[in-house]
């Protein structure tokens, strides 16, 4: 024979899942919120996350190449990812060059300062929107009420959550700010104000099912926030409904979808394991509530995140997956 | 139909591309020079008892195991030894193996040649693991485990289910499924032989649901069958695996570090099954086998029955040559098989397959960074977290990997299957536990 064979160890086949189909797989899954937020907020929310994205790309590229003097890895299309999802949670008449500085946040601080894909702690998405809440707190809380295509110019005001947070604050009951806030139906649909990508609770599910049947994620986490975040502000409500907000209004309202769905199941930064996930999904559930309750800001699902991501090292090291032979040793 | 078993925890599901499930076993005759390896086994390699120049008849003892985790190896065919030398085999060393130069088709005239198929079993517990010893009997889906020492129920346990291996869920392989289909009236007769070793009464057929005629026709020969049953399984990798296999048929975990009989439970191939048959009925050793030859490029995917020794450029022939665009072959299946260098080394008694991988699909893809999804550590039927293991791998930390039970990994290969990234988590995790299985062996000797 003159040809040579190849020769490897062991397995000869390899599945058809690749870092890019995985992303995206992420992108299609956030396809309906998207339309959803160009059907609210315009023509906007359509360009505004396409620029977050070029934004995204470009600096990781020049971080890698210039900064870093490695092969930029820009195919792998994390970088498309994260700026997607930073541009959703923001609101949709943010400026651009905010946009850019949050972008440049995102990847520069958020990802790349650690090595790139793969070992950064935090979601970068969410580190680069923490900065712009931070740095540009009128801007970023400017929300724009939604409207449909045909009105340009949208009006702003507060989002639900934070209507609530600025009644309670002037110590008005829960239970006579109904009349303000948005019923839960409109909420579900995405009539309330917010960032462009949080809005509409059933996009994103529909989301949530697409990655589902991908089996990109688990349902593990998103799951168990949302469980975690009716049960305990159920349980508040159910003591004292005066003071709390419905458990159906918590799920519905804010970022919560957004952050269960997409950014808390960030592969990177979250555990590896299904009862990590748990635990993980948990923490962030609990936090959102605590924060949404008596934290000094409206919404907590960002911060939650972000605390969490820094308990997964501990996680991994500490939760185990239930090894095969493990039972009864010795029965 | 019955509901559909498996086990509860991780596997993958490869594309089956079962080519040759269609094709009747063809016995396949060899002629010219063939190397019998003395190492076909797992344990001690056997010992040469021919010499030089000794003319052998088919089945004549050519190699005796030495102790007790060891196999007989015996002529399969006749002819004059050549010489004993060390010869290249699938493992990529050379091997002490006994050359012969074929000379007709003369056996050994212990050997009942007869199709004529004998159920009653005359042969008393003893007397089956004896013969089945004396054959050189080995587990044929590939681990080749001595099948005499899983007979020998060790002291203070006992065996309670004989479960039959016929899932065959490597992607590919299509010889045990021909086997069942038929050889059928034979391997139900074995099935009878080994429940009698074991003392067993209750025995269970593992077939996946891609092979319904293979479940339908096992249903049909073992309706009559006390104790025998056939159980369907989902199609799910590694389903074949010992452990999983026990888990999904019994619902028992075999402990880590333990053994099936520790649950009760004994696992045969079919493969080996019908071997037992043919030693203990027609006093027949192991000397040949059922071999798949399939690939996507391959113009006839076959099943042949061949002697061991043949050379596996003889199968790749008679299966209509070795295609064009060939890059790889691999003995075994494309999960847990092995790649080879040459193309003139003998089928030995584990060689379930030859799959030939056209060039295209022959290479690894570049290694990417891990983006910690997770999928290894979901598809792990052994609830194993392979990221881990690797990076531990290739940081030498090696107390640390075995802490984290990797000498519990069954090389399944399915984390490196499903890894987006392409990397070589298998890889890592076999160079752990030869670390970790030296430094369990230092420490056991500095123990003594």
């Amino acid at each position: 024979m003159d040809k040579l064979l190849t020769v490897s160890m062991s397995p000869h086949a390899h599945g058809r899942d690749t870092t890019p189909k995985l992303m995206l797989g992420v992108v299609i899954a956030l396809l309906p919120a998207w339309a959803a937020s160009v059907w609210f907020f315009g023509w906007g929310a359509l360009y505004v996350p396409v620029l977050s994205v070029l934004f995204s790309v470009i600096f990781e590229y020049l971080i890698a190449k210039y900064l870093l003097k490695k092969e930029p890895s820009i195919r792998d299309g994390s970088a498309v990812v994260t700026g997607l999802l930073l541009a959703f949670t923001l609101p949709v008449n943010i400026p651009v060059w905010i946009l850019a500085i949050g972008t440049l946040v995102a990847i520069g601080v958020g990802k790349m300062s650690f090595g790139g894909l793969g070992t950064n702690p935090f979601n970068p998405a969410l580190v680069g929107r923490v900065f712009l809440f931070i740095s540009f707190p009128v801007q970023m809380t400017s929300w724009p009420l939604p409207k449909g295509f045909a009105t340009a110019d949208a009006v702003t005001g507060a989002t639900p959550l934070g209507l609530l947070k600025e009644g309670m604050r002037q110590g008005e009951h829960v239970a006579n700010m109904v009349r303000e806030l948005p019923t839960n139906y409109d909420m579900f649909m995405g009539h309330m104000g917010g960032s462009m990508g949080e809005v509409a609770a059933v996009a994103l599910l529909l989301g949530f099912l697409y990655l589902l049947w991908r089996r990109i994620i688990t349902w593990h986490i998103p799951v168990t926030i949302l469980t975690t975040v009716f049960l305990f502000s159920g349980l508040m409500w159910l003591i004292n409904p005066a003071d709390n907000a419905s458990p159906v209004f918590h799920l519905l309202s804010g970022g919560l979808m957004l952050g269960a769905i997409f950014m808390a199941t960030d592969y990177v930064t979250s555990p590896m394991t299904p009862q990590g996930m748990v635990w993980y999904g948990v923490g962030i559930g609990l936090l959102t509530v605590i924060i949404r309750r008596w934290g000094a800001y409206p919404e907590g699902v960002q911060f939650a995140i972000l605390i969490m991501n820094a308990f997964v090292p501990l996680i991994n090291m500490y939760v185990k997956p239930k090894r095969f032979g493990e039972v009864k040793k010795n029965g | 139909m019955q509901k559909l078993k498996t086990f509860p925890k991780g596997g993958v599901h490869p594309p089956e591309h079962k080519l040759s499930a269609g094709s009747p076993i063809e016995t396949l005759p060899v002629s010219g020079r063939v190397a019998i390896p003395v190492v076909q086994h797992l344990g001690a390699p056997a010992e040469p008892v021919v010499q030089r120049g000794e003319e052998v008849k088919v089945g004549q003892l050519l190699a005796k195991g030495t102790g007790f985790v060891s196999a007989n190896v015996h002529a399969p065919v006749s002819g004059k030894v050549f010489r004993i030398d060390k010869k290249f085999d699938a493992s990529g060393y050379k091997r002490t193996s006994v050359i012969i130069d074929i000379n007709g088709d003369d056996w050994d005239p212990e050997i009942d040649r007869s199709t004529t198929l004998r159920k009653e079993i005359t042969a008393s517990r003893e007397e089956i693991i004896e013969k089945v010893q004396a054959a050189g009997i080995v587990g044929m889906g590939g681990a080749t485990f001595p099948t005499h020492v899983k007979l020998n129920v060790p002291r203070g346990k006992k065996a309670d289910i004989l479960i039959i291996n016929g899932v065959e869920c490597e992607p590919f392989l299509t010889a045990d499924h021909r086997l069942m289909l038929e050889r059928g009236e034979e391997l139900v007769v074995g099935i009878r032989i080994l429940m009698k070793a074991l003392a067993v009464t209750t025995a269970v057929i593992g077939i996946e649901n891609n092979k319904p005629d293979a479940i339908d026709h096992l249903t049909k020969l073992t309706a009559d069958e006390p104790g025998i049953t056939v159980q369907p399984l989902k199609v799910k990798y590694p389903q074949g695996g010992e452990k999983q296999l026990i888990k999904a048929i019994t619902g028992r975990e075999v402990p880590s570090g333990g053994l099936p009989v520790d649950v009760g439970a004994v696992v045969h191939n079919v493969g080996t099954t019908l071997a037992a048959y043919e030693a203990v009925q027609k006093n027949k050793p192991l000397i040949e086998r059922i071999v798949t030859v399939t690939g996507k490029s391959v113009a006839k995917p076959s099943n042949f029955l061949v002697r061991i020794g043949t050379p596996i450029s003889a199968l790749i022939d008679a299966a209509g040559g070795l295609p064009e665009d060939t890059g790889k072959v691999v003995l075994g299946g494309p999960m847990m098989g092995k790649a080879v260098s040459k193309l003139d080394i003998p089928v030995t008694k584990g060689t379930s397959g030859v799959l030939i991988i056209p060039d295209n699909e022959a290479h690894r893809a570049p290694v990417e960074p891990c983006i910690r999804c997770a999928k290894c550590v979901s598809v792990c039927p052994m609830g194993l977290e392979p990221y881990l293991l690797m990076d531990l791998g290739v940081y030498e930390k090696f107390e640390r990997a075995q802490n984290e039970r990797v000498m519990d990994c069954i090389e399944c290969g399915s984390c490196s299957y499903i890894c987006p990234a392409d990397r070589p988590l298998l890889d890592y995790i076999r160079l752990d536990k030869l670390r970790v299985g030296e430094m369990i062996r230092k420490a056991r000797q500095a123990a003594k």
